[in-house]
Formats: structure tokens, sequence, C-alpha cells
């Protein structure tokens, strides 16, 4: 039997709950303080950047990495208490998520010393904001077709090119992103990318916004004139980018944030359906929490796969797949039950904001970070397909 | 949950792998290989798994029975050996010792009741209870006015209509009119009317999620075999996203139902932990296996559509199983009267505690 279908039910450890309770206080403390409104996901919350600092300095950022770059050499599992409570609670995550899930990870495999030694422990202070330079107006699930170019000048590179979806380009300090420093050859077409690291500031870089269609601009348009990228901010083998793009993915498909994203719909259903729910609306609120339980069990046994060292990538692929797809039909599914909620509980009101933002965001769900299509093509891959 | 060191289950495997093989089952005209099958399983303590040494059992842990079941799911078995271990463990429940052949539990449905008379027997309708026209007993749990019990009957004494399920599996309806029982105590106070469904919708579950790792297997293998259009349709996307479909549904079906054995062989007892786990593996594998049994067989075309191809063994008996120990339905009405009950900031609280 394929290795891909191991999904051991992994528990947390007793210190999970006590790290549970700290978060749920603070999250408590920042609502309360007025920094975001849990029942408002639409609203962006006031204080991203206080926010991210005040979660660094609770020690909730790096939490995995070594002492030496500020993080806090805890466990995975630990890490993804915090992540799940912050999803859960809508807190305004934006200006470290990126940066703490990913780019992270990124700079200390591949990071020269000096710039983990500068950049890590800011992260972990929760002080620098990351974006990601994947796609571009013509390449997008094709990240391989990336033309956006770094030629090669003295001490460093000139990129010229665009970048575009980046999300929160407009107020990160740096992005990591792939640029073409040599053409693909016959044999490989993933050949010749190399992973970079950008300061935003630098001279050259224009970033534009792009409205969605949930009235929020936070991706955009990221225009590149011969800006420069010295030597030392490459990250990893020059053309080799694609030998180290996949172990990151698994830390990037398999979180909480892969199912939870809409989530607070059905918590306001549960509200607005009252303790004695009709039959209807009992079994279509079974069916989802047994839907979210399983999907969370499948997570975090991931999770426990990262902590044994493990790349579970296929694994990671199919949390991320049927994650996203149930994240994206929960609003839809929660309007279908709340059709004959009556028309007065308290909630009524919160309820119908929340379905309007929650459907509006739903479609780029199945989209963002690794399409439906791409995973499955991953999980055929890794079942011997192709 | 395929586990080399667990050498319970790697026993069970062995004896699925040489006498209960899908193609010999599949093409028999008889049912000779029930018996060389089922006398391997005895030898081996593997029905009465669940059932300490002191009770005539083999006292494995919960957990290695739970193993088992998840194997005899992916050989699609087709012996009562699940419902004798359900059997042997809620006869143990009790302090009572399992008899050495095949048994069975009921009631086996969530809305069927069995009664304890004043007389001391036993009077009710159980139906769709799995096997019973293939034992000799059967372990019964029943109610009076103000007590759970448990007792052991001679199948026997009942009155047994049979029937069978969409795998053609025995499925039958026993009728128990003032059966006086062999052996009858006191459930054990923890031990409630829904105890038995859990337990028994456990083990569904992970025969539901072997029977879907042996799909998506035997669909992965066929794939890479059919050439259509000239080439194996295994290389055609449609197909491939098809089968990475049915591999999610598979590995939920396998997550939950773990997650769930895990469990219920750790806890004291069935508090709303083990409910959550439980019901969810139920309804989760459940509707796996409508999704999942769809998709092996259109992978499969008209082969699989027939009867002497294995395939229906794995895809009929996964939605059969569905109906045993409460279906998707009904447990998911259970779980959301209780998520409701408790508040809707309360639910995200008992999801974590998982």
């Amino acid at each position: 039997m394929t290795a891909a279908l191991r999904f051991d039910p992994i528990r947390l450890p007793p210190e999970c709950e006590a790290l549970r309770k700290d978060v749920r206080a603070f999250l408590a403390e920042e609502v309360a303080a007025g920094t975001f409104d849990p029942h408002r996901p639409q609203r962006e919350g006031n204080d991203a950047r206080g926010f991210s600092r005040r979660v660094g300095a609770h020690g909730w950022l790096g939490m995995t990495w070594p002492k030496q770059y500020g993080g806090h050499e805890r466990s995975f599992l630990e890490r993804y208490v915090v992540t799940e409570e912050m999803r859960v609670a809508n807190a305004p995550t934006r200006h470290f998520f990126v940066a703490d899930r990913q780019s992270g990870p990124v700079l200390l495999k591949y990071a020269p010393e000096h710039i983990k030694m500068d950049i890590l422990p800011r992260i972990c202070r929760g002080e620098v904001c990351f974006s990601i330079g994947m796609s571009e107006p013509n390449s997008g699930s094709d990240l391989f077709a990336a033309k956006t170019k770094a030629t090669k000048t003295d001490g460093g590179w000139l990129i010229n090119g665009s970048k575009i979806w980046t999300s929160s380009a407009h107020v990160a300090d740096y992005m990591i992103a792939i640029f073409r420093t040599s053409p693909s050859t016959k044999e490989n077409r993933r050949h010749g990318l190399t992973q970079f690291l950008v300061d935003m500031k630098t001279p050259g870089i224009a970033v534009n916004p792009i409205k969605q269609i949930t009235g929020q601009a936070e991706f955009n348009e990221v225009v590149f004139t011969d800006a420069f990228v010295p030597d030392d901010h490459v990250l990893g083998e020059i053309d080799g980018a694609w030998k180290q793009a996949t172990s990151e993915l698994a830390y990037e498909r398999s979180g909480p944030e892969r199912f939870l994203e809409t989530y607070y719909v059905l918590t306001e259903l549960v509200r607005a359906v009252g303790p004695n729910p009709d039959t209807r609306a009992a079994e279509g609120i079974g069916r989802l929490v047994a839907q979210l339980h399983t999907m969370r069990r499948m997570s975090v046994s991931v999770a426990g796969m990262l902590q044994a060292g493990k790349e579970p990538v296929v694994e990671a692929s199919i949390v991320k797949d049927i994650g996203t797809v149930w994240e994206q039909q929960l609003p839809h599914r929660v309007r279908d039950l709340a059709a004959f909620v009556d028309v007065d509980p308290s909630n009524h009101a919160t309820l119908a904001e929340q379905l309007a933002f929650a459907t509006k965001l739903a479609p780029k769900l199945t989209i963002q970070g690794g399409t439906t299509e791409v995973l499955r093509g991953i999980i055929a891959r890794g079942l011997g397909l192709r | 949950m395929a586990d080399n060191d667990n050498i319970v289950m790697a026993t069970a495997e062995r004896i699925f792998a040489d006498l209960a093989d899908p193609q010999t089952i599949t093409h028999s005209k008889d049912a000779s290989w029930r018996a060389p099958l089922w006398e391997a399983l005895s030898k081996a303590g593997l029905p009465l798994s669940w059932v300490p040494e002191d009770c005539n059992g083999s006292g494995a842990s919960l957990a290695d029975g739970f193993a088992v079941l998840n194997a005899a799911g992916r050989a699609g078995l087709s012996v009562p050996l699940a419902e004798t271990m359900l059997a042997g463990w809620l006869l143990s429940q009790a302090g009572i010792a399992s008899p050495f052949d095949a048994m069975t539990v009921a009631p086996a449905l969530p809305k069927d009741r069995i009664a304890l008379n004043d007389d001391g027997t036993l009077s009710g309708t159980a139906r769709s209870v799995p096997f019973a026209s293939e034992t000799r007993h059967i372990a019964v749990v029943a109610n009076s006015a103000n007590e759970l019990a448990i007792a052991l009957v001679n199948t026997a004494d009942c009155r047994i209509t049979a029937g069978l399920n969409i795998a053609n599996d025995a499925s039958d309806t026993v009728t128990f009119d003032k059966v006086q029982p062999i052996a009858i105590k006191p459930a054990p106070q923890q031990f409630d009317a829904t105890t038995l469904l859990l337990m028994g919708g456990v083990a569904r579950s992970l025969q539901i999620a072997g029977a879907l790792e042996s799909m998506l297997e035997i669909s992965v293998g066929y794939a890479n075999e059919r050439i259509a259009f000239e080439k194996k349709i295994a290389k055609f996307q449609a197909v491939q996203h098809n089968l990475a479909k049915l591999a999610g549904e598979a590995a939920a079906a396998l997550a939950a139902a773990s997650s769930a054995a895990d469990a219920i062989a750790k806890a004291s007892r069935f508090d709303d932990a083990v409910f959550l786990e439980s019901v969810s593996a139920k309804i989760r594998c459940a509707e796996a296996a409508e999704k999942g049994a769809a998709i092996a067989h259109q992978v499969h075309g008209a082969i699989g559509f027939t009867s002497e191809h294995i395939l229906h063994r794995y895809t009929m008996r996964a939605l059969a199983w569905r109906d045993d120990f409460g279906n998707e339905s009904h447990w998911a009405v259970e779980l959301g009267k209780c998520v409701a009950a408790r508040g809707a900031d309360e639910l995200w609280p008992l999801v974590a505690s998982r």
C-alpha cells in the first residue's frame, strides 16, 4: 500500500494545552483592546503591525527555529496550536504569517549566516513582513514558465520584469522570489530559475495594489526595473530553485489555515439555530463537524510527520485539496442550512455579513498556494500514475 | 494503519491472504472456503481478541484488535470476525465468558430495543443484525425500566428472518420472544444504550477505511494496465484526478477511523470526546465510501460491474457497512444536536480538544 496513506493518530502533547490557554487569554485581551473583532473577518484590524510585535514578544513566532536566530526550539505541534487558535479567532496575522510559516524556514535552510543573524531574529520579534514572488502575468500554476530576469552584474544581479498576485507586497519588508537566471534546457524545463531574497526598499521596485472581489486589496503587481540584488541574497543553488521548491510545500499546504479560513460561518450558524435545532439543521451541522474534525486530525498528523523530520509532500497535498474544497463549500452549506432559521435570532446580521464575505472570498481558496488541479497532479504522481 | 510491528494484525493478514483470497472467493460456487478460514482465525485466537484470558479470550489490546478490523476491511472479509470480536468485547464488559464460536451482537440499529422482562427473559426485534443466521450465539444489550443488562443467548432460541445486505452478506431480523438467556448480568455503570453502537460504528469505520485502501490499490493497478486511446488510462488527467480524489477519501476515512480507534483505546469511558471521534468516523467513512466506490467503479468501467471481478467485494461491502450500528444520517443528527446543545462558542474547544 502506498505510503501516502499514513495518517497516524498523533495527539497534541500536554504542554500544548497550557500554551493554548495562554494564546486564548492573549487573544481575548487583544479583542478587548479593540485590535480586531473576531466576529468581523471582513475588517482587517487596526493594528496588524503592533499585533505582530506583541505575538513575537510572547515567543510565538519562529517557534520551531534554533535559539541562536531568535527562535524558541519548540515543536511543530506547539506551533500548530498557536496557528489554529489565531485562525479561529480571525486574528490579524497577515503581518507575520508568511514570514513565520514559509520565508523563515527558507532563509534557515539557504541564506548565508550573516543574513540569518540579521533577519531571523527580527521575524521572531514580529518586526518584518514577507511576501512571496512566484506568479507572473503569464505564469501562475506553471511556475517554471517564469520570465522575470535576474542578470549578473558587478556584486549582484539586476532584476527586470514583474510578479503578480503577490499578497502583502504593499506592506512587506522583504520578498522571497524566483527569477530567471538562465534559459530552461531541453532536458529540464525546470532549470534556470534561482531563488532570491529581495529588500522591498530597493530602488526600482514599484508595487501596485490590485483590488479584489471582496473589496480588499491585499494582493499586488510588483514591477522590477533594474532593481539591484546583492550576491549574498541568492538563496541556494543558482539555476536550481526547482530542487528547493518542493520541501517548503509541506509546511505551506497542510496547516490549519487550509480548512479554517471560513470557519466562522459554522460557529455563527450554530448560534443562529440555537440549542434545539430541527432535524435538517442538526444533520447538516453534524456532517460539517465530522468533516472538520477529520481534516483537523489529518492536519495534526502531518504536523506530527514534520516534527519527526519527514517531508510529507503528498499527505500535505491531500490535506490542502480536501481542506480548501471544504472551506470553499462551507459558506454555501451554511447558507442552505440557515434558510429555515427563525427570521430574528440575535446574530442574524452578523451571520448575513459573514456569509456575504465568505462567499466572495471562497473562490480564491482553491487557487492560492497551489490550485486543486496542481495538488491532484502531485497526489497522482505519488500514487505512481505519472 | 499498516503497522509491521503489530504481530496480531500480521497474523490476521497472513490468514486473509492464505484463506480469504478475493479472487478465489469470487469464483467459488459454494461456501466451502468459509470453514477453513474460520478455523484458522479461531486457532489464532482472533475472534476473541478482545476477550480477557479468564473469559476464554486471547486478551489482545483494543488497539491491536482495531488494527485487525482495518486489515479485515482491506481483505473485504465476509465472515463474522468483527461481529464476534464485538460480541466478545460486549460480554466481557459484564464479565460473561465467551463461547468458542461465531457470534454477533444485537441490537445493531439505534432505534431497536430489546426489553428485559420481569421474569428475566428477553423480548423485542432487532433488524439488520449482521451474520445472525451464521452464528450460534448472540450478545445482547437489553433494557428494563431502570437497568441495562448484557446477555448471551442461543441464536437457535430466537426467530431469524434471513436477509442480505447489498454485498450479499447475511443481515437478518432477529426476534426475541421471551427468550431465556444463557447468561445475563448488569451492564457496567458507564455503559449506556449507545456504547455498543459507538464501538460497532468504529469497527465498521475501520473496515470501510480498509476497503477504500484496497479500492485505491486495485484501481491504480488497473489504470496502469488498461490501454485505451493507445495509452494507459493512468495517463489521462481526468483519470488521475479522479484517483487523487479517491486517495483523499481513503486517507480521510483512514485518518478518522484510526483516530476514533485510538480515542477508544485510550479512554477510560465513552465521554463527549469519544462520542465526537466515534460518530465523526462513522459519518466521514460513510461519505468516503460513497465517493470512493463511485470513483473505483468509474475507473474500472464495465469490467468492474461484473460479478466475476473482485472490485464489488470492496465497494458493495463498504456501502453496506454504512448502515450498520447507525448510519451517517442518524449520527449526524445526534452530533448536530450535541453541538447545538453545547452552544456555538463551545464547538471549537470541542474540536481542538482532540
